[in-house]
């Protein structure tokens, strides 16, 4: 009874196995089907060395650079390769790492930021959790409201009425420095009732698991994901 | 079970409190502010009390409060009796902090935007180990804000009696042999001395809400007095796993053995890579083999438990508030470990 958790071996892989199977998975499919983003990758958690032996290693997914422009719409439009220099002539350098994702409506105005997103998974709530940062081009950090310009209009809204529960800065779990996190306190809800929803389900469940939370979360912040990473074997 | 509480509560820290010779406008200089700071509680909760020292000597502009030591800039959601665990090898009283009202280290430290702050750290912690106990955050959750703020303002208040009464409403439970929770902290009739050999016959599962704080030390030193100081959050090693404890029949799950399954990867013996659950599998104690990572302190509420002492018991009677138990602990790794 209770809430949804995902099964005890799931939960090893992400935590203590090599790049666990099923951000692996997530990965190549994210490539195979997102190929103007930049891949996701695993990031070996280092701490202080002596945690890094070969046996078991923790980490998480990383994928950073990504370039978001606050568009008039709120479509999360098509991400389009190249384009970033419309908006950023006076920075080249800065373009060639990043991945415009969404387009504005002709606004030659505004101001690109870029985010770091990581996925770590939760020990005490068994699921992964999003953690971002963003920054401007000239790399300095962005304070929450900032961030919240760039939200989806609805997490917007959400993010005002519960400030403290629902997007707040807290410190990244390895790396001692303050990010954003996406609380995922509802998370294991959602995963239940999507895993309800899915009758007959091909594909081993791991692999479905972090494409199937990121559906419900990568919106949030303005990340969408395309329908072929989930109808695909 | 209360007086152990009791002692938890009432312990205190004494604070001389320095403000940062940067934001010293006054000659002759304030003379620092003294203040007994309770260990369940955090630092910036102190600052109502700290203030009136400082006021009339800060430098024009807004207070971003921070705390310091030995220049390391302070996590202000780690109660401070940890911090004093951690930081301080040989205990040092009065402790000395420096105080900053401007310079927030925003890239370092994340935001404190005073009480509220700290206040919602505490009830989200408190709904993390929630979590962990029960398998969901429903006790916290249908707590309703008087009561979250009564729960809360005990805590402020180091109010133990204060602190029983809002809890009641939440079940957090004690570590017995099942994990429904049917006992609220206030209750005093499961008293069944956990730390005794069960005779009932059940291998059951738990799951403890724990934070390791875990500092490498590298060197060899006698006293503790000699220990290095501890210049950047870099050098500690956090770990907020939950610990899960297989009890079986007529074996103690011991501190030792709790330490050693949040760290698989400093003790024992190598596991096969292909486990199912296995990481909560109590390891043998006694392993004395020589390339074993040694203990050498263990810090819990300021005290060092013996590390036979059942877990159950140390999890019961030195958990803070908000239900985590959280432990410092040094540890020195044998060279041939470290890259």
């Amino acid at each position: 009874a209770g809430n949804f958790q995902f099964p005890e071996i799931g939960s090893l892989h992400l935590i203590r196995c090599y790049p666990p199977a099923s951000a692996q998975a997530f990965a190549e499919k994210w490539k195979l089907n997102n190929p103007a983003y930049p891949p996701w990758t695993w990031v070996k958690s280092l701490e202080v060395p002596i945690f890094a032996t070969n046996q078991v290693e923790e980490g998480y997914l990383s994928l950073e650079n990504v370039c978001i422009v606050k568009s008039n719409d709120d479509e999360v439009a098509s991400c389009v390769e190249g384009e970033a220099s419309l908006y950023d002539k006076e920075d080249e350098e800065s373009t060639d790492s990043a991945t415009l994702v969404q387009t504005s409506s002709g606004n030659d105005n505004v101001q690109p930021y870029y985010f770091d997103f990581h996925i770590i998974y939760s020990a005490s709530f068994r699921v992964p959790v999003l953690y971002f940062r963003a920054y401007c081009s000239d790399g300095r950090s962005l304070g929450l409201n900032e961030i919240e310009s760039v939200l989806p209009a609805n997490s917007a809204k959400v993010l005002l009425e519960s400030k403290w529960t629902f997007i707040t800065q807290e410190e990244h779990p390895y790396l001692n420095r303050p990010w954003c996190k996406l609380h995922p306190c509802g998370s294991s809800d959602w995963m239940k009732l999507l895993f309800q929803a899915v009758e007959k389900v091909d594909r081993p469940a791991m692999e479905l698991y972090l494409v199937s939370w990121f559906s419900v979360v990568g919106p949030v912040i303005g990340l969408g994901i395309p329908i072929q990473m989930l109808k695909e074997p | 079970m209360k007086e152990a509480q009791e002692f938890v509560w009432m312990g205190a820290i004494p604070l001389q409190i320095h403000l940062h010779e940067s934001e010293v406008t006054t000659v002759p200089p304030p003379p620092p502010a003294l203040i007994l700071a309770p260990r369940i509680g955090y630092l910036p909760l102190l600052l109502p009390l700290i203030k009136p020292y400082f006021s009339s000597t800060l430098p024009p502009g807004v207070d971003t409060v921070w705390f310091e030591y030995k220049g390391l800039p302070l996590k202000w959601y780690i109660p401070t009796g940890v911090l004093f665990d951690l930081l301080c090898a040989e205990p040092e009283r009065p402790w000395n902090l420096t105080i900053h009202f401007r310079g927030y280290p925003s890239h370092l430290l994340i935001p404190c935007e005073g009480e509220d702050s700290v206040k919602w750290n505490f009830i989200n912690s408190l709904k993390e180990a929630d979590y962990i106990i029960n398998g969901n955050c429903k006790n916290v959750m249908h707590m309703s804000q008087s009561d979250q703020l009564e729960l809360w303002n005990s805590v402020v208040n180091a109010n133990l009696e204060a602190f029983i009464r809002s809890s009641s409403k939440l079940k957090s439970g004690t570590i017995e042999d099942d994990y429904a929770s049917k006992s609220s902290l206030s209750s005093q009739k499961s008293q069944k001395m956990i730390g005794e050999a069960d005779t009932s016959v059940q291998t059951k599962t738990g799951k403890v809400p724990v934070r390791l704080y875990v500092w490498n030390v590298s060197e060899d030193f006698g006293d503790m007095e000699d220990a290095p100081p501890i210049d950047s959050w870099d050098r500690i090693s956090y770990v907020n796993r939950p610990l899960e404890i297989h009890r079986e029949e007529g074996k103690c799950f011991t501190l030792h053995d709790a330490i050693k399954t949040l760290l698989p990867e400093l003790f024992g013996k190598k596991r096969k890579p292909k486990g199912e659950g296995n990481i909560s599998q109590p390891l043998e104690t006694g392993s004395t083999a020589d390339d074993d990572p040694e203990i050498k302190l263990l810090r819990i509420q300021g005290i060092e438990p013996k590390l036979e002492t059942p877990i159950s018991w140390v999890a019961n009677h030195l958990r803070h508030p908000e239900n985590f138990l959280h432990v410092c602990v040094y540890i020195k790794v044998p060279s041939a470990k470290s890259l």
